[in-house]
């Protein structure tokens, strides 16, 4: 059941996208993100699928998968097609009682649907073919640069590696305790909210107390290994751009123009 | 009234490259009052099956059976069935969370809709059950030791009186004498209430002295199904696959072979021991 979350999780399999340099894939996705929101026409909206399609197809991660992920994150979507359908003001195309649809509306949840859709499973892609070592360590090379600013870029890439190498143990040990309960007559499903949110204590006392004894354990283990900060840290395996990384960042470009050129001439409505 | 599990499979990640067949073709009859070993080496699928008798995963093919119904039925009350089969997980301890032992034991029977008398007079019993005192009954579960906590652990479970008791890796952590004591207990509670008992365990050691049956699983199959001293008689085979049969085995069959006429498939010590002493009075 909760394993089901796809969303930050590592999908392990050989690719061209697995194999790119962190770095690029955290700029391409936060490129591809940006320019989600720079088009307000159907064709922007078919190159940005052609594009997410084709980097799908290239990491050989199933799509199924992907959506798994994503059932995840419907009540979030629904809730914002829903305010977008109707607190939309404009020409009114179905009025039930006190709540219209206008048109603006209509495409405004759609588009918000899609672009929320795009990036979810856009983002995704990211840390689906990156392992959250490779991920940090792109995040910190990238955000090299605010050292000077005296933000602690290495404290910060170390939490969130921690952090996502925690998801998947977390949900692991979420799963064992819920099923633990559930053999014990627990019930998560029925009832209203309340007794819903009472039904949660079984299941967060005890995973709270793993999480702190983990975090304990594992604030020990780094210091018996003498850690101490990101200063005159080495790397065993440092980033080096190869040629695929060029030719992707390429792509990226092309992919900007191909956009931009969309959203100034657009030939669909 | 049994358990029957008819060419059981599962697989994880169905769906994935990462797909691994947990149990392959598992067919299984538990009759009632039995104590039931369940052994295998890690990966083997034990814990995997044990999810199967109280309904928490779901076969992928084949039907598991409750008293000679489908658990898996539209209408089948799945919330009973756990009540009936209670399982108890590795390092159960890890479940606690309630403020006093007590009001955690309280939680499985208040689940069934038990009255809160009836739910406290049961903690009280599967408490004593477990031999925990009076004394600890309204601390903190968390200040107990690692072998106290498992067993209000366990308690938890037997507070809902099922009639099938499932422990998974019951020993895994504990001391010798940990160890001893929670087998020791759930032996007594056979013997008392003559419930069905399956002890899941990596360790032939610790299950030999205390069940009739002994299943072994490898790969997810079933590899063996008898009584202990018929499964302990393959112990070449049980030591390929990562497993071995209790010590007492091997120091009997090599007696035998340096020529003393004793029963190598003798599996406790007592039994040994008598072995030994008839085969030496003989002389």
């Amino acid at each position: 059941m909760i394993r089901d979350i796809t969303l930050g999780q590592y999908y392990q399999t050989d690719s061209v996208i697995h194999r790119l340099d962190p770095r690029v894939k955290l700029v391409a996705t936060f490129v591809y993100i940006i320019s989600l929101f720079l088009f307000h026409n159907f064709t922007g909206y078919l190159v940005a699928a052609l594009f997410l399609a084709a980097v799908i197809k290239l990491s050989h991660v199933p799509f199924q998968y992907m959506v798994k992920g994503m059932k995840a994150i419907m009540f979030l979507l629904l809730l914002t097609v829903v305010f977008n359908l109707f607190l939309t003001p404009g020409e009114t195309l179905i009025q039930i009682w006190k709540f219209t649809i206008t048109k603006e509306g209509l495409k405004l949840s759609i588009f918000m649907a899609i672009r929320l859709v795009f990036l979810i499973i856009g983002s995704s892609l990211m840390t689906l073919t990156t392992t959250p070592n490779h991920l940090t360590d792109g995040m910190e090379s990238l955000m090299g640069p605010l050292k000077t600013l005296k933000v602690p870029v290495h404290e910060i890439a170390m939490m969130m590696s921690i952090a996502l190498r925690f998801i998947p143990i977390l949900l692991e040990e979420t799963d064992k305790i819920m099923k633990a309960q559930i053999a014990r007559g627990a019930d998560f499903e029925s009832g209203n909210l309340i007794r819903k949110a009472k039904a949660m204590i079984p299941l967060l006392v005890p995973l709270f107390i793993s999480a702190f004894h983990r975090a304990n354990d594992l604030a020990m283990a780094m210091e018996a290994r003498c850690y101490r900060g990101g200063e005159h840290r080495t790397k065993m395996k440092p980033l080096h751009y190869e040629e695929r990384d060029t030719v992707a960042y390429t792509i990226l470009v092309l992919y900007l123009i191909v956009l931009v050129v969309v959203r100034n001439i657009g030939f669909l409505p | 009234m049994a358990i029957i599990l008819d060419h059981v499979n599962h697989i994880y990640g169905g769906d994935t490259e990462m797909a691994v067949a947990a149990l392959k073709d598992v067919c299984l009859t538990i009759p009632d009052g039995q104590f039931i070993g369940l052994i295998g080496h890690t990966g083997s699928g034990k814990s995997t099956l044990v999810q199967h008798l109280n309904g928490l995963l779901k076969p992928t093919g084949g039907a598991i059976y409750y008293n000679g119904r489908d658990i898996h039925d539209e209408d089948y009350n799945k919330k009973e069935l756990r009540s009936k089969v209670g399982l108890v997980f590795q390092y159960p301890e890890h479940q606690l969370f309630e403020a006093d032992v007590f009001s955690d034991v309280c939680f499985g029977p208040k689940n069934l809709g038990l009255t809160k008398k009836e739910a406290e007079l049961r903690a009280y019993q599967a408490l004593r059950q477990v031999g925990i005192e009076k004394e600890y009954f309204y601390q903190s579960p968390f200040d107990l030791s690692g072998g106290q906590k498992r067993r209000v652990a366990i308690a938890g479970v037997l507070a809902m009186q099922p009639e099938v008791l499932v422990l998974d890796e019951p020993t895994a952590g504990l001391d010798p004498k940990g160890r001893d004591e929670i087998l020791d207990q759930v032996a007594k509670l056979k013997e008392e209430t003559g419930i069905t008992v399956i002890l899941v365990s990596h360790s032939m050691e610790d299950v030999a002295k205390y069940v009739d049956r002994i299943i072994v699983m490898n790969h997810g199959s079933v590899m063996f199904d008898d009584v202990p001293r018929e499964v302990f008689c393959h112990y070449r085979e049980l030591e390929q696959v990562g497993l071995a049969a209790p010590q007492v085995t091997y120091i009997m069959h090599e007696l035998r072979n340096a020529g003393l006429n004793v029963d190598p498939e003798a599996t406790t010590l007592e039994e040994a021991k008598a072995e030994i002493l008839k085969a030496l009075g003989k002389r």
